[in-house]
């Protein structure tokens, strides 16, 4: 038989409905796989009591024929989502020891379902980072190496950087990971796995830990883009507690996938051409282009005119909303109080504040600070507003003669630990081809497309129109089955 | 435009963070490079455009005027409010003096 932790999130389910093998089985096995995979320091917590007790709940549930549609499937949770009981940290200092008292909406709809969790996920701090080296936890390693007979750590992505080193070193079959400005695609693409982020308003964010609100959405990251779907359908639905929820039904998106494209047009926007950039990131764009053309598809090209201003809008959005959702890391309600001695309210905040936060959250928190105080409000702020409403109307018109937008996923493979962390703008421009999609609020995947030549994984992703997953998931699978990709990093941890 | 030094320590003390000199002349230099980038921003013609409010069209729902309607996000919930709180007491959160 083949070795549990192989398998995808569609043959665990349905081994385990068929009675090939037991979910306690499956929870122990990825137990075993998350406790040796310290190196990578993919967990922020391992919660292996967490897998059993689901595992042994579907075990029953299959004696007695109750199965619910994930029984049996453990997964890992990216620790921004709050966990009843389990410690919460967004991989900050802030809420170290915070332990919620409630469940996130998207954690509970997978418990419901059936899920086990195999622990916390690590993250960029407060999903602040390209690269995982924010954490307070420490960073994330990718489990890949670059063929070059060095031995460089190499960048999971981020911010989601736990779960995708996670699923790709099979620590777990998927994962949770949440997308402000690419923090589920740009991890997907550097470990060579899939995920999705879908329209803004399908995921609940109620108990989510809040970056900025307005960007923020769950999504899976998986292996293949079936269990994308397959995930996506039992986190996505209507929840009154997030009043940005969409109240619309959840697709089927599993039963509806077809890698048939005959009849769409896939656009190819001239803007995403950088110039100078990695000629294997171009060549494999072409081939994304063949691939879809071969579905039946026909290619299209298209303009976005303001994408070279999306980024310097995000810039100011995200950091603006952060500034106002961190404010409430005062000390006073929850997480760290730091209280220097004969100090008043004003300085336990600010000791609290400087003590709790890192470098690069202090950074976008003053950014936004400024952008969002008198005389700069409009000059800054309502600016980048208006440019988001130009970067959605560009999409818009594009959609009046695609279906689908191929892309690339990042404008490079992973790069080094420490090679970019001096630099935040070096940092910051990694999200170039992800951070549009988050700003106009479009569903939008990465899928494995192929290796460079140091033999990294490189992705593609596929931008879809507001509510049709089922455009963007199809055209995914459309690529994952042409491209064969079944790489996957040697163990060395 | 440029910002200096004061003003690093004036949005630090609007922000609640404290910052020690060598920060804020750390800071100096990175918080001016990303504002110089995105002033790029000020080229974009954005005559008669709405600055975007929400993302994807979507109606503001009211919650019914009900008294802890949801159990989860009602009333009576004291000790799960405050159960991580660094300094409960009696029943409060409890802070350093304020007054003297």
């Amino acid at each position: 038989m083949t070795e549990l932790t192989n398998l995808t999130v569609a043959e665990i389910r349905d081994g385990h409905r068929a009675g090939d093998f037991s979910a306690v089985e499956v929870a122990e096995a990825f137990n075993a796989n998350v406790a040796g995979a310290k190196a990578l320091n993919a967990f922020i917590v391992e919660t292996p009591e967490h897998a059993i007790a689901a595992a042994k709940t579907a075990d029953a549930d299959r004696a007695a024929g109750t199965l619910k549609p994930l029984s049996g499937v453990p997964i890992g949770m990216k620790d921004l989502f709050a966990t009843n009981g389990v410690q919460t940290t967004a991989a900050s200092h802030m809420l170290e020891g915070f332990v919620p008292r409630y469940e996130s909406t998207v954690s509970q709809k997978l418990w419901d379902a059936g899920c086990g969790m195999l622990g916390k996920l690590n993250l960029d701090q407060f999903a602040m980072g390209s690269s995982n080296e924010t954490s307070y936890f420490g960073n994330v390693i990718s489990p890949w190496k670059r063929k070059d007979g060095g031995n460089a750590a190499l960048a999971p992505g981020g911010s989601s950087g736990g779960s995708s080193s996670a699923i790709a070193a099979r620590l777990c079959p998927a994962a949770t990971g949440t997308d402000t400005g690419g923090s589920i695609r740009q991890p997907a693409a550097f470990v060579g796995i899939s995920g999705i982020k879908p329209t803004y308003g399908r995921c609940s964010r109620w108990g989510i830990v809040a970056f900025a609100s307005s960007l923020d959405q769950a999504g899976p990251m998986a292996r293949d883009v079936k269990d994308c779907a397959i995930m996506l359908e039992n986190m996505a639905g209507f929840d009154p507690k997030d009043a940005t929820s969409l109240n619309l039904p959840v697709p089927n998106w599993e039963a509806a996938l077809s890698s048939d494209l005959k009849g769409k047009k896939v656009g190819i926007p001239k803007e995403y051409r950088l110039e100078g950039i990695d000629p294997d990131i171009d060549a494999m764009w072409d081939a994304g282009i063949a691939m879809l053309k071969d579905a039946g598809a026909e290619v299209v090209d298209i303009s976005l005119p303001h994408t070279k201003y999306a980024l310097p809008a995000y810039y100011i959005i995200a950091p603006a909303e952060a500034s106002s959702n961190l404010a409430r890391y005062d000390g006073v309600r929850y997480g760290l109080r730091d209280l220097p001695e004969k100090a008043g309210l004003q300085d336990m905040y600010a000791a609290t504040r400087a003590d709790g936060f890192g470098p690069e959250v202090k950074r976008r928190i003053m950014i936004g600070t400024y952008v969002l105080s008198a005389g700069f409000y409009d000059a800054y702020y309502t600016q980048a507003q208006k440019v988001r409403t130009l970067i959605a109307r560009d999409f818009e018109q594009a959609f009046g003669v695609c279906d689908v937008i191929l892309a690339p996923t990042a404008p490079s493979a992973a790069f080094g630990l420490g090679e970019k962390t001096a630099d935040p703008l070096a940092m910051y421009l990694n999200d170039v081809f992800a951070v549009p999609a988050s700003l106009a609020g479009l569903p939008a995947m990465s899928v494995p497309a192929a290796l460079n030549r140091e033999g990294l994984p490189l992705g593609l992703q596929i931008i879809g129109k507001a509510f049709d997953e089922q455009g963007v998931l199809n055209a995914g699978l459309a690529i994952e089955e042409r491209a064969g990709f079944n790489a996957r990093a040697e163990k060395w941890w | 435009m440029a910002i200096d030094q004061a003003t690093v320590r004036k949005i630090a003390s609007l922000a609640r963070i404290a910052i020690s000199d060598a920060e804020a002349a750390a800071m100096e230099g990175e918080l001016n490079g990303i504002l110089g980038w995105v002033e790029q921003l000020g080229e974009v013609d954005v005559t008669g455009v709405e600055p975007m409010t929400a993302v994807i069209p979507n109606i503001l729902r009211l919650r019914d005027d009900i008294v802890d309607a949801d159990p989860l996000t009602g009333g009576n919930r004291r000790d799960d409010i405050l159960a991580n709180a660094p300094a409960p007491q009696h029943g409060f959160f409890g802070v350093p003096k304020v007054i003297e």
